[in-house]
């Protein structure tokens, strides 16, 4: 989404304002987000159990009210298992004010390809569906269907809430875990602590090689940009993935107000690149505005705690990790345009 | 309509008519021709209104399948073999989930060894899935048990599975009489779900249960079955009535009145039971026989009712369940609390070897001369099976069990030269 907004006839830049973002109160009522709006559908409604600080819990919040509202309430939610899932409904209790399934975990895609089948046969054609999982429940166990949903360029958005390990079992390295963080099977133990570096996947990156008609990563730091990217996805028909970037405080071992601050670090060192794709290409870039190095987004977290003991700081890891954020700034050309 | 027709082409022609409306499909090997004639007939426009979707793997066929029915469509899909066990999660997902799905399985082995013919192992073990599951004896019964299939899983809100013997029905070309549309219409209504996905009265579908209710849950998925007991021959006699033949219904007796030994085994090797029956009674011995065609719920009154008057009891199983035997005769152990008759187990025809006449009237011969061990695997290559022992004790690289075998019942077929020899 633009960087700019029609505020009342007056062009303001949202980094102007001194703040990370624009407040709502500046700009005209269209632009304002549906977090903020009293009419927001409240997919999830309070009360669910989610830890303190719960990027999840955020990230589905707004993707999902953003998606009801561009579906005029008329949808569906099919959920992997995993925190999400277990946060939300906790017998006899649920969170979910829409219409809502969960099967097992790593079926979300072909349940929801179901739904919109049913839907399809059933004559109800305005209903929308969306599914969701984790990044275990897409990246790894859930990778089948979900590469199948997107070849079959059946009409279903899929999301997933990217908190980089299994949390819900009690932090387990996924095909999503980044290089060098400490999990519970990556212990920071040995010569070589943590992740090993090299291994892993880059969904969005799949996802865009299946040439499905909309791919785009966003953060919970940026909830006008996220916003726009569900409505995107939600006025286009077909296979839809949005990736969205959702820290864990219990996993990641970050204080929980700091939920916000590093989900924005991760996309400001280059390491979570915010784009849009559109049949494979690359269609928008959110450029980064104040570039930091890697080292301000790792430190705070303690699953990096082994790269900066005392007198034994990991130069040699950290320059790898900056690297990486470097390719992905190169990549995507992060930094505007000739910037590099 | 009177048809010749392949078993797989009659069921699919014979699901048509019942109106599906979300149909999923991984042809995994051994895949049936019921979900390629069902294809076709969406595609040429036959049967309207109805989904197709080509899924890319058994676990996304079931998972298709769970979101149609609790999309508010009526759902079926078909596997087999390896594909059941694939999907296995997602099978028990649908019944603890309460949806009335359809699937035909055309039974075949489980490997290792790879094997793609017929015997019950698949079905046996996903049995307790909390899936119903009706057994074919003929393709007539196959194609009107899938017309009962859709009426029994809609009524109960019960996932179905229609069993049908791999090779011996799904492949097999035999004269099936389809029913007009009209009739089928007539006899199954337009599905009515209990719970569906709905944004204008929007719920939670499988939801976490703890402890304090998964009982409970439990419980009302074992009275589903405990209901289907009085649904199952209910629907099968609202089918006779509608269709005027038999088919379905929980168990089928043959030739109890004075039976002494009674065989008992589900499937199509009823119709070669039936015919030994028939043969032993004209030499004046006293066999009969009983169909199971509902092995879940498992008809215990029924059977208990049946056999009361036999001397002795014989499944006859294509399955086997190592360390224990017989599913089947451990299930009718049960349904014989009280009455002491002993209760025999025959393993035969695994991996689609031929059960003939002849075997089943050497069982009935020993059962009768009470020399029936309990287990007994029927037409077993001793000497096959004490030559790999024999090879198994002496050499700790003993080597692939399959291949061993296929060496020594093949000796001039396979000439490979073991890199690593005893010794060396």
């Amino acid at each position: 989404m633009n960087d700019q907004a029609e505020t009342g006839g007056q062009r303001v830049r949202f980094y102007q304002t001194g703040t990370h973002t624009v407040g709502n109160r500046l700009m005209d009522a269209a632009t304002r987000t549906v977090q903020s709006s009293i009419d927001r559908s409240n997919a999830i409604t309070s009360g669910h159990r989610a830890c303190q600080g719960c990027g999840e819990a955020l990230g589905a919040r707004y993707a999902l009210d953003a998606a009801m509202r561009a579906a005029g309430g008329r949808m569906v939610a099919v959920n992997a298992t995993g925190c999400l899932e277990v946060f939300t409904t906790p017998y006899p209790e649920t969170s979910w004010q829409i219409a809502w399934l969960h099967s097992v975990f790593g079926n979300a895609p072909a349940v929801a390809t179901g739904v919109a089948a049913a839907m399809r046969a059933t004559g109800r054609t305005d209903v929308r569906v969306v599914a969701q999982g984790g990044d275990g429940g897409t990246t790894d166990i859930g990778f089948g269907c979900l590469s199948g949903m997107f070849e079959r360029n059946d009409d279903v958005l899929y999301i997933c809430y990217d908190n980089e390990a299994y949390m819900n079992t009690g932090v387990q390295r996924s095909s999503a875990t980044p290089a060098f963080a400490r999990t519970a099977t990556t212990p920071a133990v040995g010569p070589h602590p943590g992740n090993v570096f090299g291994t892993g996947k880059n969904l969005p990156r799949i996802a865009m090689a299946h040439e499905i008609p909309y791919v785009a990563t966003a953060s919970v730091a940026d909830l006008h940009d996220l916003e726009a990217k569900v409505t995107r996805a939600m006025a286009i028909g077909g296979a839809r993935y949005i990736h969205i970037m959702v820290p864990c405080p219990l996993g990641w071992g970050s204080a929980s107000q700091d939920t916000i601050k590093l989900a924005r670090l991760a996309v400001e060192s280059g390491l979570f690149p915010l784009f849009e794709a559109e049949h494979g290409d690359v269609t928008a870039v959110k450029t980064i505005r104040h570039q930091v190095p890697v080292e301000a987004y790792l430190r705070p977290q303690k699953r990096f705690a082994h790269l900066f003991r005392e007198g034994h700081e990991d130069h040699q890891t950290l320059a790898a990790i900056q690297a990486m954020a470097d390719a992905n700034i190169r990549r995507y050309g992060l930094l505007g345009e000739g910037k590099a | 309509m009177l048809k010749q027709i392949e078993g797989s082409q009659g069921m699919a022609e014979a699901i048509a008519l019942c109106r599906p409306q979300v149909i999923c499909a991984y042809p995994i090997t051994p895949q049936t021709h019921i979900v390629e004639g069902l294809g076709a007939m969406v595609k040429d426009g036959r049967l309207q209104g109805c989904e197709y979707i080509n899924v890319e793997s058994e676990f996304g066929a079931m998972s298709v399948a769970i979101g149609a029915s609790a999309g508010g469509a009526r759902a079926y899909t078909a596997t087999a073999s390896q594909g059941l066990l694939f999907m296995a999660e997602a099978v028990y997902n649908a019944a603890g989930l309460g949806l009335p799905i359809v699937m035909t399985l055309g039974n075949r082995a489980i490997g290792a060894p790879i094997n793609i013919w017929n015997d019950h192992s698949d079905a046996m073990a996903l049995k307790d899935a909390g899936w119903i599951q009706l057994y074919a004896e003929t393709n007539q019964e196959a194609a009107d048990l899938h017309i009962q299939a859709f009426r029994i899983a809609e009524e109960l809100s019960c996932p179905v599975m229609v069993c049908v013997d791999g090779f011996i029905l799904t492949h097999a070309f035999e004269r099936i009489d389809l029913p007009t549309q009209e009739e089928v219409d007539r006899f199954l209504p337009p599905y009515v779900p209990v719970q569906q996905l709905d944004p204008d009265n929007p719920y939670s579908i499988g939801a976490m249960v703890g402890p304090e209710a998964f009982t409970e849950v439990r419980y009302l998925g074992h009275q589903k079955h405990i209901d289907a007991l009085e649904v199952i021959p209910r629907v099968a006699d609202e089918f006779r009535a509608a269709f005027g033949r038999e088919a379905g219904g929980l168990i089928r007796p043959y030739r109890l009145e004075g039976a002494e030994t009674v065989l008992v085994a589900l499937g199509s090797i009823n119709g070669t039971i039936k015919d030994v029956v028939d043969a032993e009674r004209e030499r004046g011995v006293k066999a009969g026989a009983i169909s199971i065609c509902s092995f879940r719920p498992f008809p215990l009154a029924e059977l208990n009712e049946a056999l009361s008057g036999a001397k002795r009891v014989v499944c006859i199983e294509k399955s086997l369940s190592p360390g224990l035997g017989g599913v089947l005769a451990s299930n009718l152990r049960m349904a014989l609390r009280g009455h002491a008759v002993p209760v025999y187990t025959v393993i035969a025809g695994l991996g689609g070897r031929p059960i003939l006449r002849s075997g089943i009237a050497g069982v009935i011969e020993a059962a009768g001369r009470d020399a029936l061990d309990d287990i007994t695997f029927l037409d077993l290559n001793r000497s096959a099976v004490e030559g790999q022992l024999t090879r198994a004790a002496g050499l700790r690289e003993s080597g692939p069990i399959a291949e061993n075998l296929l060496k020594a019942l093949n000796p001039g077929l396979v000439h490979r030269v073991s890199p690593r020899r005893a010794g060396e």
